[in-house]
Parts: structure tokens; sequence; C-alpha cells
């Protein structure tokens, strides 16, 4: 059994390689969603740059998804080791906020440029998309112009969703048809319930099964389309811009009331909103900027500008989002 | 102390530990929560569903695996056997999304089934999404486990046994009702009720499969109660739901099954000699080549499709390197506590079998890690130690200390039996001899139950290193695993990649398997449970 004995002392080491402390630099405890710090995420590119600006060290610490996140500051309370909580999105900050652990973040956000104004105190954005249908040009000759045509008529195009449940973009969808069609978005969901395929668990799954040809519409974001075209050089995949407007995401980062190094938390919100972290973003987290300037050329071209932006407010999405679950599982089918 | 009541310690701290977890969750209950949650039209339809598929998937998957465990038992000289039962560790590891896209490649609307038809002139495609999808995944998921659990069943009977039915003639559906049914009576209750409670808390699959919030089990309820509206009342209330429901059918299965023992043989290795005939031979040919090519077509697939991606992965090889680093040393740790642990509890459940109230805590501890929800305790956990315990700074001995719970109901599962028929065996040899103590284990136990600590020690290594829920709850950046690797790359948009790394998981999963069942398991085969 002594490679049994060697695995027990290795798992050790490693275990106290991970209590060990840190350098003697104020540590910066950053929570966010996993693909953010992964690989190809922004993460690996922004920290060494903030990193030497404020001679701090960033540690990142990082779960599932916004509603992972959201749930995790609710757990935690005011034990939480977070200074800075980064990826939550707009149909959470209501929530977040009125959990009372927020801090105002006092960062000037005069720089932002978003489709609308910008103005909660308490979170800043640093990226946004648009919800959009990607669409496999070589499965379906001819796309649903609108929301209203892809509710109409029998049960194809097959369509891939996410579960509003489990899901951020989930959610998305049914606060757009919310947005859209309001005390009538029951209706809709009915006439797109017949062309749905599935309602998976995450973008993961739907989004994987729509590269593999299951069916010829996915509900993602616009700049699904600048992946497609910048990064395998392919035109078949195509994002849909509907007349009625497509659903904002804003994703945003916000302080805790009880992190102990509040400067330094500050000092990050800011550098969110500034050119060296916000030309980082389209590439890798495949986001749009929330400053002029940012976007390369080659992505702009790529990614379709939708016609209308459509965001609730916040408070009202955290308001009614139960019972419009509760409207959506009907109106599909539970 | 002795084993016996080492095992009925930990099984005591193990079952209070879920117990303190879900009793942290529902401190914030009031009697008016759980009054709404029993009237909710919507929760008992989701009740109603989950036990549907459930009772379906476990029921389907041991009514495969019995003809298939029966054939692979009469057929050792099978071609390839070793292998095929060891290919029954993949499912174990694979990560929810990569089985279902396994799954979609092949029955897929644009999978290799309907391509075939398309190729025959056929419009017709298959429609997987529903219930049907949801069987699927459950069938590929545990059929292989049930082949696992089931077989050992067989080398219970002494070589004498099979001699006697070659004298007196029996016919091979003899030997199936006079022998093999009551055998199957003893092991069929525990594994269908071990599958039940698997697929009770699936979760991914079935919604992704399950066409839409039709098919939504308790397990969605409790994430969206958790981790979207964070009420943590209401979820606590789920999980414990889903616990006692589980709990219940574990204890109907107790109930059923009889005790078999077939006396001491002199462990000869005697072939049957019922499956010699060519018709025989013929029939468990096809059985298994029909019911490993279910579960094979999918992998198939995946290793087809992962081939394709290694060759986008030489760009990211340090970080897959990385990645196979991790996944090796949080998963082998993690399968040796859970087996380390699971050898006292499984002496315990044997010894203290006279003893109600024991056995009930023995049986609880024994699965907790598969009947308490992943989404509760993660949550409980944070809860109860937030601001007590750096959990980012412990973060690998915590993953590696949760896998081995989530895992151990495998470890028990596996050596509960052989456990309980060594003892059954030599305890009056023992006694006689005054072997006792560590002696005991290193003459006696250890040579007898180097097989089936190997295969707990392999399945549960497997089942730790496709861990998604420890890593994804201690948030630590410096730790991916393959399984988290896999998701940050779909996230990405690197579908190709992912499939790569999905193929080095299951790669890494067989060679780890191989590996620990032939060090721990020891080469012998006649002693076995293959």
């Amino acid at each position: 059994m002594r490679f049994a004995t060697r695995l027990v002392l290795a798992a050790g080491l490693i275990a106290l390689a991970g209590a060990a402390p840190a350098a003697d630099a104020p540590k910066l405890t950053v929570y966010t969603y996993s693909s953010f710090v992964a690989e190809w995420g922004p993460g690996p590119k922004v920290t060494p740059v903030f990193e030497q600006q404020c001679g701090c060290k960033v540690e990142w610490v990082a779960f599932g998804d916004g509603a992972g996140l959201l749930s995790k500051l609710k757990l935690e309370g005011d034990k939480s080791p977070a200074d800075v909580v980064l990826g939550l999105d707009t149909s959470l900050t209501a929530e977040a906020a009125a959990t009372g652990l927020i801090a105002p973040h006092g960062v000037d956000t005069g720089a932002v440029k978003l489709p609308i104004a910008w103005d909660d105190k308490n979170f800043v954005p640093f990226d946004y998309g648009y919800f959009a249908f990607m669409w496999d040009s070589e499965k379906l000759k001819t796309p649903p112009k609108s929301l209203a045509d892809l509710a109409a008529g029998g049960d194809e195009p097959k369509i891939l969703l996410e579960d509003p449940r489990t899901s951020t973009p989930g959610l998305g969808l049914m606060l757009w048809l919310k947005s859209v069609y309001g005390e009538k978005a029951a209706d809709t969901w009915k006439g797109i319930a017949p062309k749905i395929l599935t309602v998976s668990k995450s973008w993961d799954e739907a989004y994987g099964l729509f590269t593999k040809g299951e069916a010829p519409l996915v509900l993602s974001y616009t700049t699904s389309q600048a992946y497609h075209v910048m990064e395998e050089k392919t035109e078949r995949y195509k994002a849909l811009v509907f007349p009625e407007g497509n659903y904002m995401q804003v994703e945003v980062a916000g302080m805790l009331k009880t992190s102990q190094h509040p400067d330094l938390a500050r000092q990050f919100l800011q550098f969110l909103v500034s050119k060296d972290f916000q030309m980082v973003i389209p590439t890798t987290n495949w986001m749009l900027p929330v400053t002029d300037g940012a976007t390369p050329p080659e992505f702009a071209m790529a990614a379709p500008q939708p016609k209308k932006a459509l965001l609730l407010p916040a408070d009202e999405v955290a308001q009614h989002r139960a019972a419009w679950i509760k409207e959506w599982l009907q109106a599909v089918g539970q | 102390m002795t084993l016996p009541r080492l095992g009925l310690i930990t099984a005591a701290l193990i079952a209070a530990a879920v117990v303190a977890d879900y009793a942290v969750l529902l401190s914030g209950a009031s009697a008016a929560d759980l009054h709404d949650l029993a009237t909710d039209t919507y929760l008992r339809r989701v009740v109603g569903f989950t036990f549907l598929q459930a009772t379906l998937s476990a029921t389907i998957a041991i009514a495969a695996a019995v003809p298939t465990t029966r054939a692979l038992a009469r057929q050792s000289a099978f071609p390839g056997r070793n292998l095929i039962l060891q290919f029954c560790a993949l499912p174990m590891v694979m990560p929810a999304v990569a089985a279902i896209f396994g799954i979609v490649a092949v029955y897929g609307r644009s999978g290799y089934v309907a391509e075939l038809s398309g190729v025959f002139g056929s419009e017709w495609r298959p429609s997987i999404y529903g219930l049907t999808g949801i069987l699927i995944a459950h069938v590929f998921f545990n059929l292989p486990l049930a082949i696992r659990l089931l077989l050992p069943a067989w080398s219970t009977v002494p070589g004498e046994t099979w001699r006697l039915t070659a004298q007196l003639g029996m016919s091979s559906g003899q030997i199936f009702r006079l022998i093999e049914l009551p055998l199957l009576r003893q092991y069929v209750p525990a594994a269908l009720a071990f599958i039940f409670t698997l697929c009770f808390l699936s979760f991914a699959v079935v919604l992704t499969l399950g066409g839409g919030p039709r098919a939504t089990t308790l397990e969605v309820a409790i994430y969206q109660a958790l981790r979207l509206d964070v009420d943590l009342a209401q979820g606590g209330a789920l999980a414990v739901l889903q616990t006692l429901a589980c709990l219940v059918l574990v204890a109907i299965a107790w109930m059923t099954s009889r005790r078999l023992d077939f006396g001491r043989g002199t462990r000869l290795n005697t072939a049957r000699f019922d499956g010699l005939s060519f018709g025989a031979r013929l029939r468990d040919f096809i059985t298994i080549v029909l019911a490993m090519g279910f579960v094979a077509l999918p992998l198939a697939a995946l290793v087809f499709d992962g081939l394709r991606g290694l060759f986008f992965t030489r760009q990211n090889l340090w970080s897959l390197l990385d990645a196979v680093a991790v996944t090796l040393t949080l998963g082998l740790p993690a399968g040796l506590l859970a087996t380390v642990l699971a050898y006292p509890i499984a002496v315990a459940a044997d010894r203290l079998r006279a003893s109600n109230a024991a056995t009930i805590l023995i049986g609880i501890a024994g699965l907790a890690g598969i009947i308490a929800s992943p989404m509760a305790i993660g949550a409980g956990i944070t809860l109860a130690l937030t601001g007590r315990i750096d959990l980012y700074a412990i973060a690998p001995a915590g993953v590696v200390a949760m896998n081995a719970l989530l895992t151990l109901p495998f470890a028990v599962g596996v050596l509960r039996p052989a456990v309980a028929r060594n003892h059954a065996q030599y305890d009056r040899l023992c006694a006689g001899l005054g072997i006792a103590g560590r002696d005991r284990f290193r003459v006696v136990e250890w040579p007898m139950l180097r097989p089936a600590i190997g295969l707990a020690f392999g399945l549960t290594t497997a089942a730790s290193m496709g861990d998604l829920a420890a890593i994804a709850l201690f948030g630590n950046q410096n730790l991916t695993n393959l399984t988290l690797l896999l998701y940050n790359q779909i996230a990405a948009y690197r579908m190709q990649t992912a499939s790569g790394t999905a193929l080095v998981l299951l790669a890494l999963c067989l060679l780890s398997f191989v590996v620990i069942e032939r060090a721990v398991g020891g080469r012998s085969r006649s002693l076995g449970l293959s």
C-alpha cells in the first residue's frame, strides 16, 4: 500500500500549499463565475494588469454561474470573506442589493455607454450582451423573422431553450417575452411550446446540442455569431435580430460592506470600466464592452446590432420573478 | 477499539453530519411553510414524476443487467470479458453533459441512427426528447453499475454446487429457478434501491433529455429553491422530503431481500456446465453484445469526437495536463478514503445485525452520499462553516472529504456482501484457531476481500474523478479538474476541445480503474468478483 501512503502525503502537501499564507501584498478576494477565470476567460488577462496597478494580489474564487454567486452571498451573509462579487446580472441585482450586503460603489461610471441609462449606486456594469436566437443556416432555409413569427404555426422548426429555473439565459428569454407581451406573454409561450425540442439545465447543454445539429435554433447571444466568425471562420451560425427588440443582459460587479479592503475593492471596480479591462472583454467573454472604443472592428461587424434594446427594471423582476416562472411552467406545459 | 464499534461511530458521525446539515437549512422554517409545500400541486406532480422516472429507469437497468450478468458469469472465458467489466466503470466518471452529447450523437435527431435511417431512404428520425431520452440516459449510466453490483452474487456459489447441477442433469432453466433466482432475491433489491436513488437525484440529464419542464425532478426544485430563490427553508424541506423518499424505498428493499447461504465450499474453481452448449453460448454472446453495444455506442461516439477534439487540444496542453494532475490527486485519495471508511462500516453492518437501531444508522450512513441532495449539503456546509473555517484555503482537503462521503455508498455497497460472506465462512474457524485482530485481517480477510476492496476503491475513485459538486462548492481557482475544465471549455464555445477533454477523462478513468483493480484486487480471478 506504499503508493497509497504516498498519495495521501501528496494530497496533504497540496492542502498545506493551499493553506500557506500569500505574499505580504494585501489580498483582494473576488467571487465570480467559473468561465470568467478559465483559460480563455478575461481573468488570466486582466489579473496581472490590475495586480501591477494596485500592488496587491487578486484571489479569484469561482462558482457556477450568476445565480450561484447570489446564493453564495446570501448563504455566507456578513461573514463572507469576499471583497468583490463579479458576474451578477440585471435580473438578480435587486435581490443582491436587498440583502444589504452590498456597499455603494462610489465609482465614476461616466465612461459607461450603455443603450440604457445607468444609475445603479450599488453595482458597476462591466459588460453586456443581447439575448438572441442563433440560427443554423445549413439546417434551416428561412429563419423566423420575429418573435411573433417564432410563436406562429406548427411544431417546426425546433428550438433549444434553457430553463429559467436553472439558467440565466433561460430567465432572460422569459423576461424578454414579458417585456414585449406583458400580460399576454403566456399566449406567446403557448405558441412557442410545440416547437421546443428541449429545455436544458444550462446554456452549455443547449448550445452543445445546437452545434451537434439537433435543432436549427437555440437561445444564446448576438455575440455568439462573433465567436463563430472570428475563431472558427464560419458564417454558418447567425444571430437573429427581431423587430420587437432583443432583451439585454448587463453583467455587473459590486463590493461588499464587510470587505477588509474597501479602497482596493473600489479601485478594482474602477478598473472594470477602464480601457485596460474593457479591451479584453469582447474576445474573451464574448460579450460587449460597456465603454466606447473597446470593441475590435471585426467583432462589431460580426455581432449584429439589435433594433431595440429591452430591459425590465431590476426591482420589477425581483418582485414578479416567482409568479412569472409559475406562469411559464403552465404555458409550456408542466 | 473494535472494528464494528469504529464502523458504528463512523456511521453515526456521517448520519449526524447529514442531519445537522439539514437542520441548519431548516432552522428558519415554520410549520406554515411546510404545510404550503405539502399542498402545492406543482410539487406533487414533481414528486410523482421523479418517482415514475426513477422507478422505470432502475427497473429497466436491472432487468437488462440480470441476463447480461448471468451471461457474463456463465461465460468466464468470453473474449474480452475483463475489458468489458473494466469498461463498466466508465459511465460513472462521465460528466452529465458529455453523456448527453454521446447519447444524442447516437440516438439524436441527427445522430447515427437517424443517418442510418436516411441511408435506407427513410424519413423516420428517432425522437428521444421526453421519457425515452431520460430512460436511455439512465440505463446507459446504470446498466454497467448494475452488472458490477450483481456479478459478485454468482461468485458466492461454491464450485461444488455447479458440479452437483451437472450430476443431477439440471437444465439451464432449472438452474435459474433453483439457484440463481434465490441468489438474485438476495442481491437485486439492494442494487435496485441503489440505482433508484441515483436516478431519483438525477437532474441535468432529466431536464435536458426530458424535453421540457414536464420532466422536472425534485432536485430541480431544490436547485431552484436554494440557488435562484435562496429560500433555505423550502430548499431544506424539499431535501428532507427527497431523502425520506429514498430511505423509504431502501427500507423496502432491505425488507424484501432474503439472506441466502450456500455454506462453505473448498473454493474449487469449477466452470459451470450449462453454458457450454453451442445454443447457450450463442444466446449469451448475443445478450452481452446487445447490452454492451447499447452502452458502448455513445462511448464510441465520444471517443470518435474526442480524437478529433484532441487535435484542437494542442494549444491547451498545459491546462489539460494540470487538470489531469488535479483529477488524480483529488480522485485517488477520495477513493482511498471512501474505501477505508467503508470497511469498518461494512464489518459493523454484519456484526451488529441483531440491533435494529445500529442497522438503520449504518444503512443511512452507508447511503448518505446518494440519498442526500448535493445542493442541500453544499448549502448547509456554506451556511454552517463560513466565518469559522476558510473554506477556500482548505479546498483540496474539503473536496477529497466531500467526494469520499458522496462515493461512500458505492464502497459500502460492494464491501458489505463480501464482508458478510467472509464472516459466515470463517468466523468459526478463526474463533477455533484464535485468529483475531490484525492477524485475522492479514491472513483471512485481506486475501479473500482483495477483489472486493479493489472494486470498491476503483469505483469510488472513478466516481470521485468525475466530481463537479464538491469542486464547484469550494471554488478555489487553482483547482480545476477535468470535469470542470470540460464545462469551462464548453462555456467558452470550445466544443471540440471539450470533446478531447472528455476523452482524456474517460481514458484516465479506465486506466486508474484497471491499475487499482490489478494492484489492490490482485490478479487471481478464481476468488474473485469478476
